[in-house]
């Protein structure tokens, strides 16, 4: 390293390589579209180049690489949830994480530490019980802390707020944080350096469907051939599925989050509750990140409410009263595509070659190494479904076999 | 503050207000399939544009209709259900159940 910076610093050619080339121009026919140039499409098209050899693939994305919801999470990793359906599916995702800077040559800035989620009730107290066995038993590591050992972890947490004593707290070790947009940038990066296309502001508008199949997309740059289509557009799923005459239980709610001004570093585990439905997080620049629960009612927007910021705010302060002095710095919202019971819609859907990788709603970003990986094997492998997706498809709801992870979800994504 | 024109209280704060989920025909439940019931239960159109959804005044308990555009989020007019309810509903009446054997 210090050669090459001697060595460059005597040259006079520029030695940063930028990570991108300039998108090529739209191919008429490819073998695989992925609709959707968030983490989810990007890491598909990454895995089906690395693990599959198929790299004859077009990404769409009618904005620009990673700007949905990839850019607006707030970046919770964590695999503490309830059913063994969705333990096993997020432990996979959690592992792929781990090693993801590597695998990458990226630094996605993976930081594991740890996940405390707060119960205020007795009925919280049980469901996190049962989740820690869930988790324990299937190799997540999940613990119950007392409330003296919360406040050993996190002396600065008012344990006291208003009329909802904390009485204990399930703390997740493999709970972290990873820098968003790194992900999205990473995976693109891998998957165009193994001869993927990334085309930028290119919509899926509609499609030319014969037998039962996807055979053409149209866009608003023209017509493109496919052998088989992913969807993976987040907040706008509904859109494209209305357009195949898909039926499914998904509505589309903003999502809103907002950071504080920097301050020295206090706190250092991921802190939600259940109760006040928000989360506290500290960013590795300082900043007091605040979340919690979609807004009361479906939206294709992100703009901002006040009642909302402000029902967040008053429960943060709660939680940590000299936040109370904190300057906010900014907000933002997302559009997500919530389900019925907060898990996803993954795998086939009523059109042979059409594969879905929808319902991901506030909790999504912690899943991109794994819809990436089990996606691109469904594609494949011509439509055979992984086992670990095979409980989030499409047709559990008319089997009456949804996945329920409402309690495990709805304050902490 | 966004306003919610409520038919039966007039202009009140949309905090008020809980929302209800789309209007959609409910299918007879004692005569229609399980797929027929499932896709009323969950299933929704989730369109980028103006709906038609239930909506509750919480304080009244009133439940009312309004038109919304869902990109926008503009209300555009808001109404009493009797608007469209008009005549009683009587599904057929369901079979009696089988007590299984334990
Ligand atoms: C405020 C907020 C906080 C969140 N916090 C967390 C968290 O802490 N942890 C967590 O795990 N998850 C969280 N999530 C959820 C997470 O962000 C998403 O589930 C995840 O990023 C989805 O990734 P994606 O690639 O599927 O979607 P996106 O990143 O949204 O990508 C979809 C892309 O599709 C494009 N697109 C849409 N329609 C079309 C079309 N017709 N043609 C072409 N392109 C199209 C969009 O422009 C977009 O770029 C949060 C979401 C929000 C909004």
């Amino acid at each position: 390293m210090p050669f090459s910076l001697l060595r460059n610093a005597l040259s006079s050619d520029p030695c940063a390589k930028p990570d991108f080339p300039p998108p090529p121009p739209l191919g008429r026919s490819y073998d695989v579209v992925i609709i959707g140039g968030g983490g989810h499409g990007v890491a598909t098209a990454y895995y089906l180049a690395t693990r599959h050899g198929i790299a004859n693939v077009a990404v769409l994305e009618k904005g620009y690489l990673g700007g949905g919801n990839t850019a607006r999470n707030t970046a919770v990793i964590r695999s503490n949830y309830l059913t063994p359906e969705s333990v096993k599916f997020y432990i996979a995702s959690v592992d792929l994480y781990r090693d993801l800077s590597n695998e990458l040559d990226f630094n996605i800035m993976y930081s594991e530490r740890g996940q405390l989620t707060l119960a205020h009730t007795d009925g919280a107290v049980r469901a996190f019980r049962q989740r820690c066995e869930v988790n324990r038993h299937l190799g997540a590591r999940s613990e119950m802390l007392d409330r003296q050992q919360i406040k050993e972890l996190v002396p600065c947490l008012n344990l006291d707020p208003g009329h909802l004593p904390v009485l204990a707290g399930l703390w997740h070790i493999d709970g972290a944080t990873a820098r968003h947009d790194a992900i999205a940038w990473g995976y693109a990066r891998g998957a165009i350096a193994r001869g993927a296309h990334f085309h930028p502001l290119t919509e899926a508008q509609d499609f030319v469907v014969e037998n039962n199949r996807v055979t053409a997309v149209k866009t608003n740059r023209g017509l493109i051939q496919c052998g088989c289509v992913v969807q993976a557009v987040a907040g706008s799923s509904s859109l494209l599925l209305n357009k195949l005459g898909i039926r499914a239980p998904i509505h589309t709610y903003p999502l809103q989050a907002m950071v504080t001004q920097p301050v020295k570093p206090f706190l250092d585990p991921l802190v939600s509750s259940s109760a006040l439905h928000c989360y506290v997080q500290q960013t590795g620049r300082g900043e007091i990140l605040i979340g919690g629960g979609s807004d009361p009612y479906p939206l294709y927007s992100s703009r901002a409410t006040l009642d909302l910021k402000e029902g967040l705010l008053a429960h943060a302060v709660e939680m940590f009263p000299f936040l109370a002095d904190a300057k906010l710095m900014r907000q933002w919202a997302g559009i997500t595509d919530m389900t019925p019971d907060y898990s996803p819609i993954m795998g086939r859907s009523p059109i042979d070659n059409y594969y879905l990788d929808a319902g991901w709603g506030t909790y999504g970003f912690k899943a991109t190494p794994i819809c990436g990986v089990t996606m691109a094997e469904l594609v494949a492998s011509g439509g055979e479904t992984p086992e670990l997706i095979q409980p989030f498809s499409l047709d559990r709801f008319s089997r009456f076999r949804q996945i329920n992870e409402m309690g495990a979800t709805a304050a902490s994504h | 503050m966004k306003l919610m024109p409520c038919p039966l209280n007039g202009p009140r704060n949309i905090t008020e207000f809980t929302y209800g989920g789309e209007l959609v025909a409910m299918p007879d439940p004692a005569a229609c399939t399980d797929a027929e019931w499932a896709d009323y239960v969950f299933n929704k159109t989730n369109p980028a544009g103006i709906v038609r959804e239930w909506w509750l005044h919480n304080a009244s308990h009133y439940w009312f209709i309004a038109e919304r555009d869902t990109v926008t989020d503009d209300i555009l007019r808001t109404f009493d259900p009797g608007e469209l309810f008009t005549a009683r509903i009587d599904f057929a009446p369901q079979p009696a159940r089988q007590e299984t054997p334990s």
